[in-house]
C-alpha cells in the first residue's frame, strides 16, 4: 500500500475516463493531460488506461510500503525519491519504505504517477477516474487527504523496463502556447472583426481555471446578437464565449450540455498542451483544419506504438 | 397523442465540432415536435451499431454524436467515394442517410414516471413566495404544479439533471435575487417559466417549492440516471410523513 503523507494541491486518481453517459448528464472526466498520463502506464508496462494519480501545481508526498515500478510523466515537480533527484519520463523502482516527494511544478502544471498495476480503487460507471463536482469514482470520489492509503492493482500489460524515455518523446512545456482551432458550430454568431481579435490576441490563463475548463481573459470577443444558444451538449476542447466575451475551454470535467456559442474547439491533439499551462501563463490560437488534427491524432497514435514497443522487456 | 404530426418526415444539418463529434441539428426550437424527431433519431442511434460510434447526447433540438475519427477514416478507406473525405463528413454522410429514412410515428410510448413530492415545509421554503407573487394560494401552486404532465427535453447541466417542458405559466416565477450557496437533492424549483429536480446537492438560484425523496441520479446503476430524454413525468403531493417513509425504504 501507498500512504498519503502530504496530498499537495488538487491531487486524484484518473484513468482516461468515463466514457458512454453523457447523455445522462455525467461528465467524463479521466486524466486532464491524456498524452502523459498514457506514457506513464507504458513506461510501466500497464494498460494504457490504467489509474494513475494526477498532481496539479504542486505534488504529494508518498510513503511506499512495498517495493513499486513507478514512472513520473507530465510536469517537472522536482520529485525526489529518498532526497534524491528522479527523472521525469522515465521509469524507477521506488524501494519498500521509499518516500516520493514531489514540489512545486517548475515546468508544465500538471504531474502524472504510474504504479506498475495501476491504482485499484472501485469502478463506477467504468471507470477509475476521480470525479469532483459529481462526487464520484477514484479515492472516495474526492481530492487525496493526508493519511489516505492507497492500493496497488492488477492492471500490467507485459514486463518493462527501467529507464529514460526518448528525448523525441518528451513535450517541451513553455509558458507561451498556441493552440490549433476548429471553427464551429456557431462561429458565425460572430463578426469577422470577433475571429481576427480572437485570432489576433494573446490570451491568459485565469485563476478560475480548473479540471472543468479553462478560464481566459484577454480582448474581448464580441456577439454579432445574441450569446445564448438553445442548450446543446459540449465537448473536450469545445471554446465557449459567454456574453463577457471572455472564452472559456472545456476539458475533463466539463458539464455535457450548455446554452452559450461556440466558437470552436482546439484540437484533441493540442489539449495536452492546454493543460500544462497554469494561471498566469499566455495562449494564441491558430486556425486549423481536421486534416491537421487527423495528422497530429495519428502521430500521438504512433507514439504510443514506439514506446510500448521501447519500453518491452524481450 | 398528437396524431396530425405522428409522422413527420425529418431532415437535420450536419455540423462538425472539432475532428471528434458531428452536431446534427433537426431546427425548430423547443418544441414536442422537434423532440419527436431528435428521439426518433436517437432511438435509431440505441438499437444499431455503427462502427467508430462511441456515445450520443440528445438536446431540445440536436443530437451530438461522438466518435473515434481515427477508426471512421480508417473504417472508409477503401469507400470509392468517401476514402478522401474528413471523418465528419464521412459520418455525417451516414447519418444523413438515417435521417432521412426516419418517420417521428415508428417511435416508442414515452414513460410516464411519477414523482413524489413533499411540497413547502421545510423541504419547500420559496412555496408561500411562489404563491404570493402569483397571486395564488400555496394549495393552488401544488395543485397547478402536480396536475401538469411534463416532458423531458433532455438529460444534462449535472448528472440526471431533467430540462422539463409543460410547466404551466400560472405559476412560473423569477429566480430568487441571491443564489442559494448549497441546494439539497432532489429539491423541486421553478425558475422563471421552467421547472426541474435538482440530482445532486449543488449551489442555485431557484425557488424551491418541495422536495423529492427519489434519487434522480444513480450512479451505481447503469443508466446511472432515473429519467431519460423522452420521458413523461407526473408529480404528485405526498406529506412530510410519507417523505420520512420513503427515505428510510426508497422503493
Amino acid at each position: 500500500m501507498i500512504t498519503t503523507i502530504e496530498p499537495g494541491l488538487f491531487t486524484t486518481i484518473q484513468d482516461q475516463g468515463r466514457w458512454g453517459f453523457q447523455a445522462y448528464g455525467m461528465p467524463i472526466s479521466g486524466a486532464m493531460d491524456r498524452y502523459a498520463s498514457q506514457v506513464a502506464n507504458l513506461l510501466v508496462g500497464n494498460r494504457h488506461d490504467a489509474a494513475v494519480l494526477e498532481m496539479t501545481g504542486t505534488g504529494g508526498t508518498f510513503k511506499f510500503d512495498e517495493k513499486q515500478i513507478v514512472a513520473v510523466c507530465g510536469g517537472d515537480m522536482q520529485g525526489l525519491l529518498n532526497h534524491i533527484s528522479i527523472s521525469n519520463w522515465s521509469t524507477f523502482i521506488v524501494p519498500r519504505r521509499g518516500i516520493l516527494r514531489f514540489d512545486t511544478a517548475a515546468s508544465g502544471y500538471r504531474t502524472y504517477l504510474a504504479v506498475r498495476g495501476g491504482f485499484e480503487v472501485p469502478i463506477v460507471l467504468g471507470s477509475r477516474s476521480t470525479c469532483t463536482p459529481v462526487k464520484i469514482g477514484g479515492h472516495e470520489g474526492r481530492v487525496l487527504r493526508q493519511g489516505d492509503v492507497l492500493h496497488v492493482g492488477r492492471d500490467m500489460e507485459c514486463e518493462t523496463q527501467l529507464g529514460s524515455l526518448a528525448d523525441g518523446y518528451i513535450p517541451q512545456y513553455a509558458n507561451e502556447v498556441q493552440l490549433r482551432v476548429i471553427l464551429g458550430p456557431q462561429d458565425t454568431m460572430f463578426g469577422s472583426a470577433a475571429l481576427d481579435t480572437f485570432f489576433g490576441s494573446s490570451y491568459k490563463v485565469t485563476t478560475q481555471s480548473d479540471r472543468t475548463g479553462y478560464r481566459l481573459k484577454g480582448p474581448k470577443i464580441k456577439h454579432l446578437g445574441n450569446a445564448d444558444i438553445i442548450s446543446e451538449a459540449v465537448w473536450l476542447g469545445a471554446i465557449q464565449v459567454p456574453v463577457h466575451g471572455m472564452p472559456f475551454i472545456m476539458t475533463a470535467d466539463h458539464q455535457t450540455t450548455r446554452g452559450f456559442a461556440k466558437l470552436g474547439s482546439v484540437i484533441r491533439g493540442d489539449l495536452p498542451k492546454l493543460v500544462q499551462t497554469k494561471p498566469g501563463d499566455c495562449i494564441r490560437f491558430r486556425c486549423s483544419t481536421e486534416e491537421e488534427a487527423i495528422e497530429a491524432l495519428q502521430k500521438e497514435q504512433e507514439s504510443y506504438r514506439n514506446i510500448a514497443h521501447a519500453c518491452k522487456k524481450e | 397523442m398528437h396524431p396530425k404530426t405522428s409522422n413527420m418526415k425529418c431532415n437535420a444539418t450536419m455540423l462538425p465540432l472539432g475532428e471528434s463529434a458531428v452536431l446534427v441539428e433537426f431546427g425548430g426550437g423547443i418544441h414536442p415536435d422537434t423532440h419527436r424527431k431528435v428521439k426518433a433519431f436517437t432511438e435509431y442511434l440505441d438499437s444499431h451499431c455503427l462502427p467508430g460510434m462511441i456515445e450520443y447526447v440528445s438536446a431540445f433540438s440536436s443530437v451530438t454524436v461522438f466518435y473515434d475519427s481515427l477508426m471512421v477514416k480508417q473504417l472508409h478507406q477503401d469507400h470509392v467515394e468517401l476514402r478522401k473525405e474528413p471523418s465528419y463528413r464521412i459520418i455525417s454522410v451516414i447519418l444523413q442517410k438515417i435521417v432521412a429514412e426516419l418517420r417521428t410515428g415508428d417511435g416508442q410510448e414515452a414513460r410516464i414516471v411519477e414523482i413524489p413530492v413533499c411540497y413547502g415545509g421545510e423541504l419547500g421554503p420559496d412555496l408561500a413566495y411562489v404563491a404570493e407573487y402569483n397571486k395564488l394560494t400555496v394549495d393552488e401552486v401544488i395543485d397547478i404544479h402536480s396536475m401538469g404532465d411534463y416532458l423531458v427535453y433532455m438529460v444534462g447541466f449535472a448528472p440526471g439533471f431533467p430540462y422539463l417542458g409543460g410547466m404551466s405559466e400560472k405559476i412560473s416565477t423569477p429566480r430568487r435575487q441571491s443564489p442559494r450557496m448549497t441546494i439539497s437533492a432532489g429539491s423541486v424549483g421553478i425558475a422563471g417559466v421552467q421547472t426541474g429536480v435538482y440530482p445532486i446537492p449543488t449551489p442555485g438560484g431557484w425557488q424551491l417549492i418541495g422536495r423529492t425523496p427519489l434519487a434522480l441520479f444513480r450512479p451505481n446503476e447503469n443508466p446511472p440516471s432515473l429519467l431519460q430524454a423522452g420521458d413523461r413525468i407526473r408529480f404528485y403531493p405526498i406529506s412530510q410523513q410519507e417523505y420520512e417513509e420513503y427515505k428510510r425504504e426508497p422503493i
